[in-house]
């Protein structure tokens, strides 16, 4: 009995934790439309600070608690959406995706390079105090913890309700055009709303640092249980956060303290965050079809077909080269480049030509690579047989969040890459407890490819074959669907066509391409594990995809070949690491905005170059495909 | 039988506000019919529920005799309803050529998809875009085409599916005189192929002179149904579109 | 000649590619009622949107009492004096009846000023204040929209559509505010569907066609011509 009452107690204040949390991630979503991926992660940086002032420069508790939650961290919230997030509320939610994801690498790579790994122990709010509760001993922090979230909940209640500047920050909830009308200053009332935003994630992580410890990605992943709680109230009512937030902590805690701690059940206690937040949505009404959505991608120009053939010719011819010149330690980089490169050839077709966002990519990866290994047959229909049962479970994946869409979907997917991180990979079935598989290279015809060189060109091969894939699929009916969906659902629903289950079409073949580059990759380094494939890792993916042009293969390449150079520049200059990833997020926010940025540029460039060789003669109406798309918001109502 | 019942007094509400208000009409085959009102009289929320965008919270739609009330808006299509928007929705990224054969390509079913397209498509394709007289604009990008026309790209793509009814919204809006002229024209040839078709529309001279039946709209009842010249004459619609005063001198 | 209270000069808007405005000239008096009267898609809605500073003119002159505002925020011009109720309900529906007077305070009005002269014109508004201002019906709503037009004392009211979709019994209780307000000196600017109702209380009107205004006068040489313009010319 007394270990009911002290789970519950500690699921309470947990709870209270998430709650703070939520409710400064709901407060920014809901004045700004901005849905702030780096919620969590933000509220590490500034547990860091926290810790840096109160026990590395030994300022009083109370003081750096103030200047944490008073100054450091309000002023970040502002700055941030002033000059980071403004105006990506009524873009698409792809780009806000992007922008924050950035944000939230940006922050994990600045806390690595401020605050180098190390052991710290953060203490407690009024260390070694504490009150008897019916035979439970409560620690003071975990007290101040719970009245905090019952403070906040309070002065968020009367700032929304009581105050001018809250009932406006309600107001451009609805209608900031009609605020501004009014003669409100909605970028005031944003501002104020990141600044509180930050200050509630830095006070949540603050607060939860002494039980998880100053980690830089447990606080990071706070986000999805704030992300679930919030997901109660449909991300809008702080009320039902509070509740989801409460209800997280006490299941939580019970399953620390009831579920077995080995076996399969065990990953459960962990996963917890991410199979409420399922729940929670599989129970959520359906979301209608919406008229008028954001339209005009910037998208990269179609390659002729001829173009398209030389460059792949000399992809083959470089690597082959390489591989007759390369020490095999350079050779595996080039043979991860080529995975790399294959996983976000996947996110080209999702996110470049479907306009959807996967923040689990190499989760998929991973499926596809468990398969293959534990198969033990390194043959094609082997390879074939992972990637469709990544495939699979790209559906399954898809299904549950069929009616939802957007910003839904893809923090689903986050939570369905950290459900499998904890729950799947790690068990005794899969990575298995050593955390490691033995996986054979691929034999194809009889012909088996166990040399580093000869595999590494077998993968450029496949690169290049799904290259071929990708732009014959979106030259064709299929693409011009994909497009087509993704400038407007209503249409193409109108017309007659399932919107639902193409999506998950689309999700399918997505995740069964990561399979392959998965199984390939399993093949590549002969040992893998859990921790190859980390939900994490897919960020920085992401952000490279984008900052090297997601709707282009050539960015696919090329943002291949910077993931895989982004670690061997991190080992070359280690006391830079943290910086070299930080620049990878920030670069994101920078350029998050063009999809296809960097190929974009490339393009633009060759056109240049080309056009000073010979002088081009070209009627209009030819060059269409080769003209890069012009972004054009298409007016909402022309008419009046 | 109609074609297409609105029936049982289907009633939308957003939040507090009534967006259509027991209201039940019809259209038949071979018919055009007029959906006529003041902005805001629920015209739009009309074809929303017919199409399957909206659930009505009361009421029946029936389509061929057949309850489609909550018959998913894809299904709706299949059997052979095909809508154009008031706010275009038209494929802004891709040319005009490709969003025809878009909508060909959904009409071919998945099958379809994944076998290359047959010379007969591409003749499908210029033939549609003929029909309404896009053939000029085939090339250009779907954004960058005037109002009016991706109007009638829109009706092209719906054509894809020889859709036995057409709900037009607001067609002719961005189109000039002649092409409006045209275009009555092209509406009662898409009637006598034995088509029905029902057309939420502002221009008065069109509706009065190609619908075969008109009802019209105030805050989401019908107010008045008849033969055009009817609904001319009658007070009621006089009043929806001019306000109270005066309705002597206006008559 | 006076300064007039809003002059447009060949004034050009356009959304993206299409051009919406082509060319406006229109004046409104000091102390003047302007209705603005045309069929859908002729640019009216654009017109207020450019005056208020929700949307860009591509090129032209706005000058607003003589000043010229052209790159002026809708919420800069609001604090300034320039009171704007757009098509629709422009209101906050998930805010009560008081929180949405609360919020008219940022033209620079008292909030006890604001709820004092709201619930004086309108008793009912009292009767619901704290009731959400979305569950009013179609014609509590616009009144509470006028409340701001009533409270902020402005020197230019825009109106936009503020007859549609109610019955025509409260569009004339509506339009006895807005005469009530043209009287107290305010100059408007109203587009108007129910051509009627807006010639009563206009002083001039303006017919915009083709994102052109075509005609200007009194109400009385326009009445005729407006019949055609709306009903079609068979009417």
């Amino acid at each position: 009995m007394d270990s009911v009452v002290s789970f519950t107690i500690l699921g309470l204040f947990t709870g209270a934790a998430y709650a703070i949390a939520a409710s400064g991630l709901v407060l920014t979503y809901t004045t700004t439309r901005v849905f702030n991926i780096a919620h969590g992660a933000l509220g590490m940086v500034m547990a860091f600070i926290f810790w840096d002032f109160s026990q590395r420069q030994g300022l009083p508790t109370w003081l750096a608690l103030v200047l944490v939650l008073g100054v450091v961290a309000p002023a970040t919230g502002w700055a941030i959406q002033r000059f980071v997030t403004r105006g990506l509320g009524e873009g698409p939610v792809s780009v806000t995706l992007v922008v924050t994801v950035g944000l939230l690498v940006g922050c994990i790579g600045l806390a690595t390079q401020v605050w180098p790994p190390e052991s710290r122990t953060p203490l407690p709010l009024f260390n070694g105090s504490g009150v008897e509760l019916s035979n439970t001993y409560v620690t003071a922090h975990q007290l101040i913890t719970v009245l905090l979230a019952g403070m906040v909940a309070l002065l968020l209640y009367l700032l929304l309700t009581r105050t001018r500047i809250g009932t406006a920050m309600r107001a451009s909830v609805d209608n900031p055009e009609l605020l501004k009308l009014f003669g409100g200053k909605p970028d005031r009332v944003a501002g104020l709303a990141w600044a509180i935003g930050t200050s509630l994630a830095a006070l949540g992580g603050i607060l939860l640092t002494p039980v998880v410890g100053l980690s830089y990605y447990d606080l990071t992943l706070l986000v999805i249980n704030a992300y679930a709680a919030a997901m109660l109230g449909r991300l809008r009512s702080l009320p039902l956060t509070l509740v989801g937030a409460m209800g997280l902590g006490i299941l939580q805690s019970y399953a620390v303290a009831y579920l077995p701690s080995d076996g399969l059940l065990s990953g459960i206690r962990s996963a917890m965050p991410a199979l409420f937040l399922f729940a929670v949505i599989v129970l959520m009404p359906q979301a209608q079809l919406r008229v008028g959505q954001v339209k005009g991608i910037v998208s990269a120009p179609l390659p002729s077909r001829t173009r398209q053939l030389g460059a792949d010719v000399a992809l083959v011819a470089l690597v082959a080269l390489l591989t007759a010149w390369l020490p095999g330690s350079s050779l595996l980089l080039v043979g991860m480049a080529a995975t790399y490169a294959m996983v976000m050839l996947s996110l080209v077709l999702l996110t470049g030509y479907g306009g959807h966002v996967s923040l689990a990519q190499f989760t998929f990866a991973g499926i596809g690579a468990l398969v293959y290994a534990k198969l033990g047959e390194p043959t094609l229909s082997g390879l074939l047989l992972s990637a469709l049962v990544a495939a699979a479970v790209g559906a399954v994946v898809a299904i549950p969040v069929l009616r939802l869409t957007g910003l839904y979907l893809a923090l689903s997917t986050l939570a369905f890459g950290l459900l499998m991180d904890k729950m799947i990979f790690q068990a005794e079935f899969a990575f298995g407890t050593n955390n490691s598989l033995d996986a054979e290279r691929l034999t194809i015809l009889g012909t088996s490819f166990s040399s580093l060189g000869g595999y590494v060109l077998v993968m450029t091969f496949f690169l290049v074959l799904m290259a071929f894939a990708v732009l014959a699929l979106r030259r064709g009916a299929l693409g011009r669907l994909l497009i087509a969906m993704r400038d407007s659902p209503a249409a193409c629903g109108t017309l007659g066509l399932d919107t639902r289950w193409f999506r998950v079409g689309l999700f399918a073949l997505s995740a069964g391409m990561a399979g392959i580059a998965g199984g390939l990759f399993a093949g590549l380094r002969g040992t893998i594990g859990a921790s190859d494939f980390q939900v994490l890792a897919s960020l920085p993916l992401l952000l490279l995809a984008v900052v090297f042009g997601v709707t282009s293969v050539t960015g696919a390449v090329l943002g291949g070949t910077g993931l895989m150079l982004l670690p061997v520049l991190q080992s070359t200059n280690p006391s830079l690491a943290g910086l070299i990833f930080g620049l990878v997020g920030f670069g994101a926010v920078a350029l998050g905005r063009d999809p296809n940025c960097l190929a974009n540029r490339l393009f633009t460039l060759g056109r240049a170059l080309r056009a000073q060789v010979r002088t081009p003669v070209r009627r209009p109406s030819e060059s269409y495909q080769d003209r890069p798309e012009v972004t054009e918001e298409v007016p909402a109502h022309v008419a009046s | 039988m109609s074609l297409l019942e609105v029936d049982d007094d289907v009633v939308v509400r957003f939040g507090g506000v009534t967006a259509v208000d027991h209201a039940s009409f019809t259209a038949g085959t071979g018919l055009v019919t007029g959906l006529i009102g003041p902005n805001g009289a629920g015209k739009t929320t009309c074809f929303n529920v017919i199409s399957g965008l909206l659930r009505p919270a009361k009421g029946t739609v029936r389509f061929h005799g057949r309850d489609v009330t909550s018959t998913p808006v894809h299904r709706r299509a299949k059997r052979g309803m095909g809508r154009t928007f008031q706010r275009l929705e038209a494929f802004g990224s891709l040319s005009v050529r490709d969003n025809v054969r878009a909508a060909v390509d959904i009409n071919r079913g998945l099958g379809g998809l994944l076998t290359p397209g047959h010379r007969s498509q591409a003749a499908r394709v210029d033939a549609l875009l003929d029909r309404v007289g896009l053939t000029h604009y085939a090339a250009e990008r779907a954004d960058a085409i005037p109002t009016g026309t991706a109007r009638l790209l829109e009706l092209a793509r719906c054509l894809a599916a020889d859709p036995a009814l057409l709900l037009l919204d607001e067609p002719s809006s961005g189109l000039n005189e002649s092409e409006t002229e045209a275009f009555g024209v092209l509406l009662r040839e898409l009637a006598a192929d034995g088509r029905g078709v029902l057309m939420v529309e502002h221009d008065m001279d069109l509706v009065m002179s190609v619908c075969d039946t008109i009802h019209a709209l105030d805050f989401g009842r019908v107010i008045a149904s008849g033969a055009p010249a009817e609904i001319r004459g009658d007070a009621a619609v006089q009043r929806a579109y001019l306000g109270k005063a005066d309705v002597g001198q206006v008559a | 000649m006076a300064v007039p209270m809003l002059e447009a000069i060949d004034l050009h808007a356009a959304y993206g590619r299409i051009e919406v405005l082509r060319g406006v000239d229109l004046r409104v008096p000091k102390g003047a009622v302007v209705a603005l009267l045309g069929p859908n898609g002729a640019g009216k809605s654009t017109l207020i949107k450019c005056v208020s500073g929700q949307h860009k003119p591509t090129s032209g002159d706005l000058h607003l009492a003589g000043v010229h505002v052209q790159d002026a925020g809708s919420d800069e011009l609001a604090r300034l004096g320039l009171c704007t109720i757009p098509e629709g309900r422009a209101i906050f529906p998930n805010l009560t009846v008081e929180e949405n007077l609360r919020l008219i305070s940022y033209a620079g009005v008292a909030t006890g000023a604001v709820l004092d002269v709201a619930f004086s014109h309108f008793p009912r508004l009292h009767e619901r204040r704290s009731q959400l201002a979305g569950t009013l019906s179609g014609g509590e709503q616009q009144m509470l929209a006028m409340s701001r037009a009533l409270a902020s004392d402005p020197a230019l009211l825009l109106l936009d559509e503020l007859s549609m979709g109610l019955a025509p019994l409260v569009v004339d209780e509506l339009y006895e505010i807005v005469a009530a307000i043209a009287a107290s000196g305010v100059s408007i600017l109203c587009i108007e569907q129910f051509a009627n109702t807006a010639l009563r209380v206009a002083d001039y009107v303006a017919v915009m066609s083709g994102g052109r205004v075509v005609a200007t006068g009194e109400p009385d040489e326009i009445r005729d011509t407006m019949v055609d313009v709306i009903l079609g010319g068979a009417a």
